[in-house]
């Protein structure tokens, strides 16, 4: 191998265009292994839609719905509790909704489609644990003015009856509301807006 | 006898001439300090967990079957049917403990004795990137039971992904590969941990080592033995070949920390719930939170910080920063002078603090403050507004130990004394 004579710029130029070229083709073969991570086909048809019976849902009860392995909940609220929501503006992180944590037909203060039926995804926005539900208008170790809501237990966040979050908590933003719609009265399809055929 | 292991050793060096030489390089020729004291037996204390937990790491793979159906069932069958399956499970679970306790110990030796300093930034940072490797490593073994804590620790810690800006709630379901920790998880965990991750790091503790022998171990006196060397040999002369004197020396302290770790496997394997918490002895429920989700111990004072920030952005971003300034150390300590022997008081006390301050966040981390807080103050106290404002002192005296550290040294603060030309004592 003699020196002399090296085009120089011709071996910058080679080596430069067959790493380009090889680290495009790096890029390639890696992208199947990185997809391989994605939800599978079968996560996400276990993802499907959830059909719901409500009617044996009394005034005041919650109950638990697994969707998409995250504890969905549908509360049948009393007027009680609806009538505590107006009151919470000034203690509320975000009272109008504004961060995008619900479908659009749910950003109001009900955050719901029906004003008595709350659903909404019982994960507290902070770090994912599951809040308690603590309905009654009582004063609380955590709240003294406690006007019935929801708990986290784990960094103690607190929401209202609509699942928004309060002042001074861990938890960013008001709790998730997952697209549903109304079947009929009495059964509610949740993982499906109202316009989505389903 | 002698002759036959003589004459492969012949017959090898013949046909790969290189091996000796790296033998005697990193062995009988490695000149170690002849001081080192009770602080320098973690290192190879940490080979030792290292080599448990890959050796009883294989049996239990034998026996474990990943899989959310199938995961938690496992485990108890390992721990009542297989023979002496309880025994591989708890050293496995105790060596993931003290793995952390010898490492923790291991780096504050470090921050003692300034072997974070020049030239030895490549050790240290090759260490770091082992610290990282080794939290992964156990938070992804912890969630393999598929215990309760597991599951929700798991949804907890891979959440955190969902704070990164636009594709954070894309990046948490790649991570779970489904909406929640589920099969498709526990099996890629199962993977990482098992065989990804160990070959990180292996390779990462063969170059920390190889790192530390190109420019020799530091030693509690901060001083280079390497200056000091013996004209007719050319060897340091305040050194002493790693094999035979260390190697000896150490098998008195490998086998004092055995005997510890033997006494925890057969009298304390869960330690009261610190090694192995009581919520995990619960199958994994998405209904069903526990209590209070919590690290396992080793994780708290970073959870501490996390958990004590209002802010999810902000405090994910302090918990990844209190990791990314320990990097920064070498950098951030201008101090000519190495031991703590030999420094400034300033050091002696920040350094005592930021010990202090890690432990406290640990405390908090662990949920021990939700409990004494009561007992100092009187039940009626706010317990969350307490732990808050103790835990942001926390948080600012751990990140103003960096600022501190820097000021102190880069600006002419500290008096040092004067060291020594050769190191002191060391009667070996």
């Amino acid at each position: 191998m003699a020196n002399e004579g090296v085009n120089q710029g011709r071996r910058r130029f080679l080596t430069g265009t067959t790493a380009v070229v090889g680290g495009i083709g790096a890029a390639f073969a890696a992208t199947p292994f990185i997809k391989s991570w994605q939800p599978s086909e079968r996560a996400k048809n276990a993802g499907a839609p959830v059909l719901q019976d409500i009617s044996k849902i009394e005034p005041g009860q919650k109950i638990s719905v697994l969707w998409r392995g995250s504890p969905v909940w549908i509360v049948n609220r009393t007027k009680a509790m609806l009538d505590t929501l107006p009151g919470l503006d000034g203690r509320l992180r975000d009272p109008k909704s504004l961060v995008d944590n619900q479908p659009k037909y749910a950003q109001n203060e009900n955050r719901s489609i029906k004003p008595e039926w709350l659903v909404m995804i019982g994960i507290c926005t902070h770090l994912g644990c599951s809040p308690e539900y603590v309905p009654e208008i009582k004063p609380e170790p955590f709240d003294p003015e406690w006007k019935g809501g929801f708990f986290c237990p784990c960094h103690k966040s607190r929401y209202d009856i609509s699942g928004r979050v309060f002042q001074g908590v861990p938890a960013p933003a008001n709790m998730v509301v997952p697209p549903y719609k109304f079947v009929d009265d009495t059964h509610i399809l949740i993982g499906v807006n109202p316009e989505d055929k389903a | 006898m002698a002759n036959v292991f003589t004459a492969i050793g012949n017959w090898v060096n013949e046909r790969a001439p290189g091996m000796m030489p790296v033998y005697r390089k990193h062995m009988t020729e490695y000149y170690a300090p002849k001081n080192f004291n009770f602080w320098y037996y973690f290192g190879v204390l940490a080979i030792v967990v290292l080599v448990n937990q890959i050796l009883t790491g294989i049996f239990l793979t034998m026996f474990y079957k990943p899989g959310a159906a199938t995961a938690f069932d496992s485990v108890e069958y390992i721990m009542r049917d297989v023979d002496w399956g309880w025994l591989i499970r708890y050293m496995h679970s105790t060596g993931a403990s003290m793995f952390f306790i010898v490492i923790y110990l291991h780096m504050f030796r470090g921050l003692m004795y300034g072997s974070y300093k020049k030239p030895r930034e490549l050790v240290w940072l090759l260490g770091m990137f082992i610290f990282l490797a080794l939290m992964a490593e156990a938070f992804m073994g912890y969630v393999l039971p598929w215990g309760n804590m597991s599951f929700w620790g798991a949804k907890v810690i891979i959440s955190l992904f969902g704070a990164v800006p636009l594709i954070g709630d894309t990046l948490v379901q790649w991570i779970m590969g489904d909406y929640n920790p589920a099969d498709a998880t526990l099996n890629r965990f199962f993977a990482l941990h098992v065989i990804a991750l160990p070959l990180v790091l292996l390779l990462l503790v063969v170059l920390h080592i190889f790192a530390l022998h190109e420019v020799g171990s530091n030693n509690p006196d901060g001083v280079e033995i390497k200056k000091k060397k013996d004209p007719a040999t050319g060897k340091p002369l305040d050194g002493i070949p790693f094999h035979p004197y260390y190697t000896v020396h150490d098998i008195v302290g490998v086998g004092f920390f055995l005997t510890i770790c033997a006494f925890i496997i057969f009298y304390q394997p869960t330690v009261g719930g610190w090694f192995l918490e009581n919520d995990n002895f619960i199958q994994a429920n998405p209904l069903v939170t526990p209590p209070e989700i919590k690290p396992v111990w080793y994780f708290t004072p970073f959870y501490g910080i996390l958990r004590v920030i209002p802010s999810k952005g902000l405090g994910i971003f302090a918990m990844f920063a209190s990791i990314v300034l320990l990097f920064l150390l070498p950098w951030v300590d201008r101090g000519a002078v190495k031991s703590i022997r030999y420094r400034g008081l300033g050091y002696k006390i920040a350094l005592g603090l930021f010990a202090l301050t890690f432990l406290l966040l640990g405390s908090i981390g662990a949920g021990l403050t939700g409990e004494a807080i009561p007992k100092l103050f009187g039940a009626s106290a706010d317990v969350t507004s307490i732990e808050m404002h103790f835990g942001w002192l926390l948080v600012l005296m751990y990140f103003g130990y960096f600022i501190y550290l820097w000021v102190y040294t880069a600006f002419g603060f500290e008096k040092t004394k004067p060291v020594p030309e050769r190191v002191t004592g060391g009667g070996h």
